[in-house]
């Protein structure tokens, strides 16, 4: 068995929070590049400029991406040789409340609800899978609202053709239209169960964005691309920067299928200890 | 892009055309969702508006913390559409122009019309890039909403573009 200091996790998350609040991920930057590139529409590519500029000018002098700083999510890989010293769960809402703090960032968080109350910097949701080995691996999701607003899930039934599914979450992009800040990367979640494919759909998120896609990502990348939605809502050819499916097996007598939104400022940041 | 000012003169607004590019200078203020929950509140009740609705510019933001020696932090725009069953009473009690992403209902469109207002969108998702345009900050109500509070803000050459006009236009469609 390795020990690990809950103390340890928190620093680590502190770091995590000032990395995915002030640093534009490689993969998001390296594809808002090229979608720029290939921008036609004026306006759109003014705005493309705006976003690269944005990111740093973030980086630079140390402000967050986007004022929305998100409901932060952590997603942990525990190693199941691993004995952490402490409270795990104290020790990660220590992380986010210290960092949030220590970085200036803003309180999106309200303890209830129904009530709402004073805005808070946690908790944060902790997901936890556990896996073979001796480390861990924290991975910081800080979700802004306008995007997560607009997630779908739909149950379809077993014998859905994949036309009916494509629709569905082309559907899902054009209802979020030019709220949630386009260009969005499409997370997918098929299978499991409803919350099972929710957390598939967000978990897509974090995957690089890469060319190493499936037929059917590419051909929901081409329809999402053609509906014309295009930056901030004012056209051309870039609404999404990529669509990422995670898939599970589900019952026999169901089909869910959930879609989760980023919008083109999709930060999150990783460290294993 | 051509350079305007605070207040808006109703004849520039209702010479804007959606998709027009602007630089506004001057005061606007900040409200998002509480905020316009209690400014309507306040309108059906005790008529205690805590800022003069009359011709205001409102941004529908909630900035991150200011860093000490800094005028404010990350402040972009958020989502309208929330805001937009509140508007119309907003803009029935004076309210000329409001600052946001994203596309509006119906029914906003139509106040805007038939009050004569202007809806402009700002860069989406810049928020620190946006922090270099306002060049002065302060609660002025509502400080218990935390990030919600009313902020007066003072901006310099804050870019726009016109979403949806005085005359029915939009971008959008």
């Amino acid at each position: 068995m390795r020990k690990i200091e809950a103390a340890k996790i928190t620093q680590a998350v502190i770091r995590l929070v000032r990395q995915a609040s002030f640093f534009l991920r490689s993969d998001v930057l390296f594809v808002l590049r090229k979608s720029y590139a290939a921008e036609k529409n004026k306006q759109a590519k003014k705005i493309l400029k705006a976003i690269l500029d944005n990111a740093a000018y973030a980086a630079k002098q140390k402000l967050a991406i986007c004022q929305d700083t998100g409901l932060p999510i952590v997603f942990m890989q525990i190693g199941q040789d691993v004995v952490i010293g402490g409270d795990l769960k104290v020790a990660i809402n220590k992380g986010v409340e210290e960092g949030y703090k220590k970085y200036h960032l803003r309180n999106s968080v309200v303890s209830d609800p129904l009530t709402r109350g004073k805005s808070k910097f946690t908790p944060c949701i902790i997901h936890t899978d556990i896996v073979r080995g001796s480390k861990i691996k924290i991975t910081l999701l800080p979700k802004g609202f306008g995007c997560e607003n607009k997630s779908q899930l739909k149950m379809f039934k077993p014998t859905a053709g994949i036309d009916e599914i494509k629709e569905f979450i082309v559907k899902a992009v054009k209802d979020a239209g030019p709220d949630a800040c386009p260009p969005y990367v499409v997370g997918v979640g098929i299978g499991g169960t409803a919350d099972y494919a929710g957390t598939m759909a967000k978990k897509a998120l974090l995957r690089k964005i890469s060319k190493n896609n499936s037929k059917l990502e590419k051909d929901l990348l081409k329809k999402i691309n053609k509906t014309g939605i295009g930056t901030m809502g004012l056209g051309g050819v870039n609404t999404a920067l990529a669509v990422h499916i995670q898939t599970y097996p589900t019952h026999i007598a169901g089909l869910p299928v959930s879609v989760n939104i980023s919008c083109h400022a999709l930060r999150s940041a990783s460290v294993t200890l | 892009m051509r350079k305007i000012n605070t207040p808006l003169d109703l004849n520039l607004i209702k010479s804007l055309k959606a998709g027009q590019e602007f630089s506004l200078s001057g005061t606007i203020y900040t409200a998002r969702d509480q905020a316009h929950k209690r400014l309507v509140e306040a309108i059906n009740t005790c008529k205690c508006l805590p800022i003069q609705l009359k011709g205001a510019v409102i941004y529908y933001c909630g900035p991150t913390q200011t860093l000490k020696g800094k005028v404010i932090g990350s402040c972009g725009p958020t989502t309208s559409s929330r805001m937009d069953e509140f508007t119309p009473l907003l803009l029935d009690n004076g309210l000329k122009v409001m600052i946001g992403k994203g596309g509006r209902s119906k029914e906003v469109k139509a106040a805007i019309k038939k009050y004569q207002g202007v809806y402009f969108i700002t860069y989406a998702g810049c928020g620190a890039l946006l922090a270099k345009y306002v060049k002065a900050a302060k609660v002025v109500a509502y400080r218990d909403l935390g990030p919600e509070a009313i902020l007066k803000l003072e901006v310099k050459d804050f870019p726009l573009i016109v979403a949806i006009d005085a005359n029915g236009g939009s971008i959008y469609g």
